[in-house]
C-alpha cells in the first residue's frame, strides 16, 4: 500500500543534501522497523520517492516523501515511531494512506510556498520602501529573468510563476511560486529580480529561506491526498 | 536548535559542512557540568577518513558508558575551512558540544599511518594549543597519542604529553581514575605525568633522554628521573568477549568510506607475514565467540538502519567459526534488504560459495594479494600464498562467473631480484591464461581482466623486516618500470592492467616509520611550509619535505637506505610489543635463507606473545 510522509527538516538539517537524506531516510525506514516494499532484483532497494529536492541551506515544514509498505500500524503510531528514530531537526508532520491509483508525489507537485527572511547586516536600509517597491515591482507584466544554460544565458518571464507575494510586517517575505517540473522558481530568483531592478545587488547569503508548504494539483497540500490511518 | 562553531556563512560556502555540524544519530551528548572529564578523541583527517575507522568508535562508545565522562569527536578541518578558521580566529571545536578542543581535559589523537603526522600539527595549531609539550601549561589539554604509529612514537615525541602503547580497551579506566584523583587534590599536570608513566602501557616521552653515537644511531635510551619504567609493554585485551564493543555505532549523514555496520571478527594474525606490522604488534590472534558476534550484528543493525553489514580483521578466513558465522548473516539479514560484504577472503570453494549468494558475480572483482612475482620471494617474505592456489582459485572463479581479478604486489622487498619483478607480469598473464583454458568459450562472460597493483615497500618497526635497506626512489622507479615493460611483453597484454604507487611519498613514509626524536624537527618545520593532508596525492608536497629536511640539516637517507647491524638499538627498542627481538632476528634469518615459517595453528615458533595467556597460544589447551 502507498503510504506519503510528511516532515520538517530544520535546523542543522537544512546543511545536508538532498541525496543525503534519501540515504538518510532508508537507515531511518529501518530503524523504526517500517515494513517497507523492497524492489525484486539482485540488490533490492526500498519502493521510496520524494517530492521536490529542498536545496542546501534551506529549511521547510512542507516536505513529502512517498514509499510502500506490505503492512502498517495507524498513522500515529507510526508518526511516533519514526520521530523517536529521528535527529534533532527532522520532524514527521504525518504519515497517510494514499489511494493505490495515487500518482507519485513528484509528479504532483504544482505550487510551494516560501518565507523569505534577510540575515542579520544584510537587510534593506528602508523596509517600507522595499516593501512598496516589491509591490510596485510584482505589477509589471513581464518579469524577465537571464538563466545560465549550457549554452550561455537564456531569458525567461518568471512573472506567470508568481501566484501572489506579501511582505509581512515582522519583516518577512511570503510568497507562492511555481513549483515542480513544469516550471520551478526559487524564491531568492524573485528577491534578485527585484533589487537588480532597483540597480542593486543580492548578495548569496543575504536570504534566509524556508519552505511552508508544497501543493499538488486544486491547491490541494500533498498530504490531503491521503487518509489518516486509524 | 544546537548551537554551532561555525556561522552560516562559512558552512554555506564550504564543501560538506555535514562534516562540521555533529548532530547525527547515536552521537553522545552529556551535560558538561555532570561530567569530571572532557574527552576529544581526534582522528587527524577529514571526516569521512575517521568516521570509518573502527578504533575510534570502539573507545568512543566505551569511555561514554562511564558517567563521568565526556567523549566527543574532532577530525581535521579540511583545505577550505582551515584558511577561514585562522582569518575568523575560530579555535578548533569538537563535534558534539561545538565546544573548543583547548577547554577539554584531554585531546587523544589515534595515529594510524604515518602520512597525517603534519595534520596532527594541523589539530594542535587550530586549537590553540602549544605544539611543545614543554611550552604547555595547567589550562592546556593533555594530549595523548595511540595507534599503530606510537609503536615508534619519537618522530612525534615533543608534541605528545604521553602516549598509549597497544590496545584502549584496557587501561583508560585507570588513566581516567588518576586524572580525577589528582585533579581533586589539585596536583600538577607535571604530578599527573609522574603517575600516569607508572601505568601500564603509558609512555611519557618528556621523561626519557636519548644519547647519540657519533654515527648517529642511539647510544642511550633512558627515563630521566626515579620511578619510570625502562621499557613499556604493549597493552592487549586478552579475552576478546570481555571487552566492550560499539552497541550504538554513530551514523554519518554524508557517506563516508565504511558505511556499514563492522564487526570485529577477531584481533591478530597467525600468519606471520616477515612485512606486516599489523600481523606482529597485534599477537596473538584473539577470537570473538559467535554467539558475541551474533548478538552484536542484531544491535548494530538495529540502532543504525545501516543496509549493509561487513566484517573485520587482518584474515578472515582464519576466523575459525567463519562458516556458521557468515551462514548465519545471509539466512538472518539477506532476505531483510540488508548487503553482506567480506573482504579479506582467502578464495576458495567455500568464499568462492557464498561470495556468489552475497554479491553480484558480474559487477564485482576478486582479490589476490600474492605481495611478490617469485614463490622464492613469497618465502622470503613468508607469504604463505602459492601460485598453484592462486591459479587455482582464480581458475575455478572464473568458472564461477567472475572475470575481473585484482593482484596486489610490493616492490622493492629485500632480496627482490629481476626474476621477482617481472614474475609480477608472468603471475598476471597465467591468471589471464587460466580464464582462456579453463573455461569453455561459451561459458565466458565477456573478456578477463587483471588489474595487478605494487606498493613500494616500507620496512616498519617491529616486523623481522626493521632491519632492511630500503630502495632509493629511484630504484622504486626502476623496478616499476621493469615491470611495466614486461607487462607489455606479454601475450594478453590487453587483459592486463599494471600501476604502481607514488614514490616520494613512500620515501617518506620510511623517514617517519623508522625516525628517531631528531625526525621531529623535519615534521614540524614541513608544517610550517604548509604540508597538510600528505597521505592525499592532490595535496602531497614532495618539495616542501625535502626544503625541510635541509634546513633541519637531517638526512633522510640515515632512515631509509642506510645498513642496519643486528647490534643497533632502534628507537622504538624500549617497548615490548609482545614479539621479542630474539624472534625478530630469527625470522630475519630464516627470509635471508628463504625458509619459511609455519602459522601460529601449524606450530608456535616461540615468538614471545604466548606469555600474555591467551588467544591462538592456547586454543588446543581448552
Amino acid at each position: 500500500m502507498k503510504i506519503r510522509i510528511k516532515f520538517a527538516k530544520e535546523g542543522i538539517m537544512k546543511y545536508i543534501g538532498h541525496l543525503d537524506m534519501m540515504r538518510y531516510f532508508q537507515k531511518v525506514m529501518r530503524r523504526a522497523e517500517v515494513d517497507i516494499r523492497y524492489s525484486e532484483g539482485f540488490s533490492p532497494h526500498q519502493i521510496m520517492s520524494f517530492a521536490a529536492p529542498l536545496g542546501v541551506g534551506v529549511t521547510s515544514r512542507g516536505e513529502y516523501v512517498d514509499i510502500e509498505v506490505l503492512s502498517t500500524d495507524a498513522s500515529s503510531c507510526m508518526i511516533e515511531r519514526l520521530n523517536r528514530v529521528m535527529t534533532e531537526g527532522m520532524e514527521i508532520l504525518s504519515y497517510r494512506r494514499l489511494p493505490d491509483s495515487a500518482a507519485a508525489a513528484m509528479s504532483m507537485v504544482e505550487k510551494a510556498d516560501y518565507t523569505v527572511r534577510f540575515r542579520k547586516g544584510y537587510e534593506p536600509a528602508d523596509w517600507e520602501h522595499f516593501s512598496k517597491g516589491l509591490s510596485a515591482f510584482l505589477n509589471r507584466e513581464r518579469i524577465p529573468v537571464l538563466k545560465k544554460t549550457k549554452k550561455g544565458e537564456k531569458e525567461t518571464d518568471i512573472r506567470p510563476w508568481i501566484d501572489w507575494l506579501r511582505t509581512e510586517q515582522d519583516h518577512s517575505i511570503r510568497m507562492r511560486v511555481a513549483a515542480g517540473s513544469a516550471a520551478n522558481l526559487k524564491p531568492d530568483v524573485v528577491i534578485r529580480a527585484y533589487m537588480e531592478s532597483c540597480g542593486e545587488k543580492l548578495d548569496p547569503f543575504a536570504l534566509t529561506i524556508h519552505r511552508d508548504e508544497v501543493y499538488g494539483p486544486d491547491l490541494r497540500p500533498l498530504d490531503q491526498f491521503g487518509e489518516d490511518i486509524e | 536548535m544546537r548551537k554551532l562553531a561555525l556561522p552560516d556563512e562559512i558552512l554555506l560556502s564550504i564543501q560538506q559542512p555535514a562534516r562540521y555540524i555533529g548532530g547525527e544519530v547515536n552521537m553522545c551528548v552529556k551535560d558538561p557540568e555532570s561530567v569530571d572529564i572532557r574527552f576529544a578523541m581526534c582522528f587527524p583527517d577529514v571526516y569521512e577518513i575517521g568516521m570509518s575507522h573502527l578504533g575510534m568508535q570502539i573507545l568512543y562508545d566505551m569511555f561514554n558508558r562511564r558517567e563521568d565522562v565526556w567523549c566527543e569527536r574532532v577530525f581535521s578541518p579540511w583545505t577550505d575551512l582551515d584558511p577561514l578558521m585562522r582569518q575568523h580566529k575560530i579555535p578548533l571545536f569538537a563535534l558534539e558540544s561545538q565546544d573548543p578542543v583547548r577547554d577539554f581535559d584531554f585531546l587523544g589523537i589515534t595515529i594510524q599511518y604515518e602520512m597525517c603526522y603534519t595534520n596532527i600539527l594541523q589539530v594542535l595549531d587550530l586549537s590553540g594549543i602549544p605544539l611543545h609539550t614543554s611550552d604547555r601549561g595547567p589550562e592546556d589539554p593533555i594530549v595523548i597519542g595511540g595507534g599503530p604509529c606510537a609503536y615508534n612514537p619519537e618522530p612525534l615525541a615533543p608534541f605528545f604529553d604521553l602516549f598509549y602503547i597497544g590496545e584502549g580497551e584496557t587501561q583508560y579506566d585507570a588513566l581516567f581514575d588518576l586524572y580525577k584523583e589528582t585533579c581533586s587534590k589539585g596536583k600538577s599536570r607535571q604530578e599527573f605525568l609522574m603517575e600516569a608513566a607508572k601505568l601500564p602501557g603509558i609512555y611519557v616521552p618528556a621523561f626519557y633522554d636519548v644519547a647519540y653515537k657519533k654515527d648517529g644511531t642511539i647510544d642511550s635510551f633512558v627515563p630521566n628521573r626515579d620511578g619510570i619504567p625502562a621499557r613499556i609493554e604493549k597493552e592487549l585485551v586478552v579475552e576478546m568477549d570481555e571487552a566492550p564493543y560499539i552497541e550504538n555505532p554513530i551514523v554519518p549523514f554524508i557517506k563516508v568510506t565504511q558505511d556499514r555496520v563492522v564487526l570485529e571478527i577477531q584481533r591478530g594474525c597467525i600468519r606471520g607475514c616477515r612485512f606486516c606490522q599489523a600481523g606482529n604488534i597485534y599477537r596473538p590472534l584473539r577470537e570473538h565467540s559467535l554467539d558475541y558476534l551474533k548478538s552484536y550484528a542484531y544491535k548494530m543493525l538495529k540502532s543504525t538502519g545501516h543496509e549493509e553489514i561487513s566484517l573485520s580483521s587482518l584474515s578472515s578466513s582464519d576466523y575459525s567459526c567463519l562458516k556458521e558465522l557468515v551462514t548465519f548473516l545471509i539466512q538472518e539479514f539477506q532476505g531483510r534488504g540488508v548487503n553482506i560484504s567480506l573482504p579479506s577472503l582467502r578464495i576458495d570453494a567455500f568464499s568462492l560459495d557464498v561470495m556468489s549468494k552475497v554479491q553480484d558475480v558480474k559487477k564485482s572483482s576478486l582479490t589476490f594479494a600474492p605481495e611478490a612475482g617469485t614463490q622464492r620471494l613469497r618465502d622470503v617474505i613468508n607469504k604463505g600464498l602459492t601460485e598453484e592456489s592462486i591459479l587455482n582459485g582464480a581458475t575455478q572463479a572464473f568458472r564461477g562467473g567472475w572475470n575481473r581479478v585484482k593482484l596486489y604486489f610490493m616492490l622493492g622487498l629485500p632480496t627482490e631480484t629481476r626474476e621477482d619483478m617481472e614474475g609480477i607480469a608472468l603471475l598476471a598473464e597465467k591468471v589471464a591464461e587460466a580464464f582462456y583454458d579453463e573455461v569453455p568459450k561459451e561459458k565466458r562472460h565477456g573478456k578477463v581482466q587483471v588489474v595487478a597493483s605494487s606498493s613500494f615497500f616500507v620496512p616498519k618497526p617491529f616486523t623481522p623486516f626493521q632491519w632492511a635497506k630500503m630502495c632509493t626512489r629511484e630504484e622504486f622507479l626502476e623496478r616499476a618500470y621493469l615491470v611495466k615493460d614486461k607487462f607489455k611483453e606479454m601475450k594478453n597484454k590487453k587483459s592486463l592492467k599494471y600501476s604502481y604507487h607514488d614514490a616520494d611519498v613512500t620515501i617518506l613514509e620510511g623517514v617517519l616509520a623508522r625516525g628517531d626524536r631528531n625526525v621531529a624537527a623535519v615534521v614540524e618545520k614541513a608544517y610550517e611550509k604548509g604540508a597538510l593532508y600528505d597521505s592525499w596525492t592532490e595535496h602531497f608536497n614532495n618539495d616542501i619535505w625535502m626544503e625541510a629536511f635541509a634546513d633541519c640539516g637531517v638526512d633522510p637517507g640515515f632512515y631509509t637506505i642506510r645498513e642496519r647491524g643486528l647490534e643497533e638499538v632502534f628507537p622504538w627498542d624500549f617497548i615490548d610489543a609482545g614479539v621479542t627481538r630474539e624472534f625478530l632476528v630469527r625470522e630475519w634469518k630464516h627470509a635471508m635463507d628463504e625458509t619459511v615459517t609455519p602459522n601460529c595453528r601449524q606450530q608456535c615458533s616461540g615468538c614471545g606473545a604466548r606469555t600474555y595467556g591467551g588467544g591462538v597460544c592456547f586454543e588446543d589447551s581448552n
